[in-house]
């Protein structure tokens, strides 16, 4: 199949379509707009429902009622419309309905900007809406990526029941890249049993995310639970750089990652045995690995779009078995290659210390960096 | 036994389960219900119905019909039964929704919903307060009514002034059928049930939005028997939101008609 030249957040559009997507709410927020204005041709095109929505809040309401029906459902935004989204994803958590949610991440907070950023990973993976839920979170580094987590998105959401995120940042979004495209597959039009409208159900429908009876919210909040150890166990997904005889690890997703390879690289080509650990699940989270690598490694350095939001989750699992430092660039900033070489040699030549504070050396840093407005 | 002809007057409607409700007594929400379960009996509707709950008294809604139900969250109700008709297009959809839920937390929506002249019907509960929560202020509380927040009676220079719903809605061209009904007595109730059966034919003919205001009673958090309570709507409410069709396109009229 032929390369195809394409900019992200079209490409992850015209994925969704190929793999059958039947509806698609949004609302336009830099710089996730092309998604939103791609589909709004080319879902009316195909006869397939399209609504550009007063609001995120109403976005992500009319994707809870599609939803509902079991049928490929899907909406986009970008940080701040995420975070008014967070009604519907714990609603949809909460009523054990899938759907898919891609957030084009922009730096942050309040209406910060639109320039690329990882400042929302805690909110996506560790939370968000209000109640206790997970959702699955996926986070491409490239373009092609993207295609292909977008067709396992929507297969996860059905296989589990559960919102899936495909979080990307504003590089992802706005970048071309040649792809190859999936084929284009049928709709399917035949609702579960547990849909409202199904034909293939036997009885009244309800969903619903109430449970007025603690003991009754308990057994949901049980059975979520298993089933995310469920997801836990089946879907992590990682790519790992360069491992196998790694004295040292860079952890970083998406386009961080994507970046640090190039300095790893530029490391081992002067003969620095660095390997980079590249998450794709941020949830569930590639523990297992993370933590067979603890054992050996002697140094980790974790490089992020974010104060070290991601840092916490590495710091936990390596639990003092290696020393951790810590790069990463705020407010829609993104690092250059040669600034994370730089970080690389400093974990290389610094005293190693199982106990340093990654992230009050960095910040000690970055203060210097950005100037006295800080 | 009589040897005659035995005439059913009176029974449980097709669209009912078969329990109780937890509405208060004297309470027109089961009024309101009944009138839903028979207009989509009589229309044959009753396995073509997905309704969508609020969140308020009427949340459990979904355990009174017999048909497929969700529930929405707080206001969003129009918002979820767009995503359920857009995607199921055949299927006759409604929502049942406050004063609280519609015009307060959710009038971003029902504008919206309303403007975009959705396929859908919405039932409109007006009880002047938020009665699941016991009785606060709500945009449709009367000038100088007292309600459990506004206990010295709204003072409109600070509370501001209650909202007239169906004439907001009805000035949004893509509504095609946007009336008041009230539930305080037999003759308009009976006349609240018309209104239901023409905006379910609204929206099963593919007319646009269709969208009915029920004048309501609270006795609890009113404080009165339910019979004052009937007084007192048909005294201060209808005063402050008289009855009528506020818009009724010139199709809807046709069908109206012919029906």
């Amino acid at each position: 199949m032929a390369l195809e030249l394409i900019k992200g957040n079209e490409a992850v559009a015209e994925t969704a379509l190929r793999v059958g997507l039947v509806s698609y709410f949004g609302y336009p927020i830099t710089p996730q707009t092309e998604l939103l204005e791609y589909l709004s041709a080319r879902m009316p095109e195909l006869g397939r429902a399209f609504v550009q929505a007063e609001s995120e809040l109403g976005a992500v309401n009319m994707v809870y009622g599609a939803a509902c029906t079991g049928l490929r459902t899907m909406t986009s935004s970008s940080s701040p419309g995420i975070s008014l989204m967070q009604e519907g994803i714990s609603y949809m958590a909460g009523t054990e309905v899938p759907a898919v949610v891609v957030n084009v991440v922009r730096g942050g907070p309040g209406l910060g900007n639109i320039a690329p950023s990882q400042a929302d990973y805690t909110q996506i993976v560790h939370g968000g809406g209000h109640g206790e839920y997970h959702l699955i979170v996926l986070a491409p580094a490239s373009v092609q990526e993207a295609v292909d987590l977008t067709g396992l998105a929507f297969d996860l959401a059905e296989k589990y029941r559960m919102v899936v995120c495909l979080l990307m940042d504003g590089f992802l979004g706005q970048m071309m890249e040649p792809v190859e495209l999936p084929e284009f597959k049928p709709v399917n039009l035949s609702a579960p049993s547990w849909a409202i409208g199904s034909e293939n159900k036997d009885k009244k429908v309800i969903l619903t995310s109430i449970n007025i009876n603690p003991p009754a919210q308990e057994i949901f909040n049980v059975k979520m639970m298993t089933r995310w150890q469920e997801v836990e166990k089946n879907e992590v997904r990682y790519k790992g750089y360069y491992l196998e005889d790694a004295e040292y690890v860079v952890v970083g997703y998406g386009t961080a990652g994507r970046i640090a390879l190039t300095s790893v690289r530029a490391a081992r080509e002067k003969g620095i045995k660095i390997g980079l650990l590249r998450p794709i699940t941020l949830a569930p989270y590639p523990v297992d690995v993370l933590n067979d690598l603890a054992d050996k490694a002697k140094g980790f350095l974790v490089v992020e779009m974010n104060n070290g939001q991601m840092l916490d989750d590495v710091t936990s699992i390596v639990a003092k078995r290696a020393p951790i430092h810590f790069y990463g660039r705020m407010g829609g900033m993104v690092p250059y290659p040669d600034e994370i070489s730089t970080a690389i040699e400093e974990m290389i030549n610094s005293e190693p210390d199982v106990n340093r504070d990654a992230r009050g050396v960095w910040l000690a840093k970055m203060r210097e960096l950005v100037g006295t407005g800080a | 036994m009589l040897d005659t002809d035995v005439k059913i007057l009176y029974e449980r409607p097709l669209g009912f389960t078969e329990t109780t409700t937890h509405y208060c007594p004297g309470c027109t929400h089961g009024v309101a219900h009944r009138l839903i379960a028979e207009v989509l009996q009589e229309m044959g509707e009753l396995n073509n119905t997905i309704g969508v709950a609020p969140v308020g008294c009427a949340v459990f809604a979904y355990n009174y019909f017999a048909f497929d139900f969700v529930e929405a969250a707080h206001g969003r109700a129009p918002a979820m039964a767009t995503g359920i008709k857009r995607t199921l297009p055949h299927k006759t959809v409604f929502t049942y929704q406050g004063d609280g839920d519609l015009a307060s937390m959710g009038m971003g929506e029902i504008v919206a919903a309303a403007a975009r002249g959705e396929q859908i019907t919405v039932i409109f509960i007006n009880n002047t307060n938020y009665g699941m929560t016991g009785g606060q202020m709500a945009p449709t509380t009367l000038p100088g009514q007292k309600t459990s927040s506004s206990p010295l009676g709204r003072d409109v220079e600070t509370q501001g002034y209650p909202i007239r719903t169906a004439e907001l809605i009805s000035s949004l061209d893509g509504a095609s059928y946007v009336v008041r009904r009230s539930l305080h007595d037999a003759r308009n109730i009976r006349q609240a049930k018309k209104a239901l059966r023409t905006a379910f034919e609204v929206q099963k003919q593919g007319m646009g939005f269709s969208f009915v205001e029920l004048l309501s009673t609270c006795p609890t958090n009113w404080g009165m028997t339910p019979v004052n309570a009937r007084l007192w709507l048909k005294d201060y409410m209808i005063p402050q939101y008289p009855i009528g069709d506020f818009k009724v396109s010139t199709a809807v009229e046709e069908l109206a008609k012919g029906g």
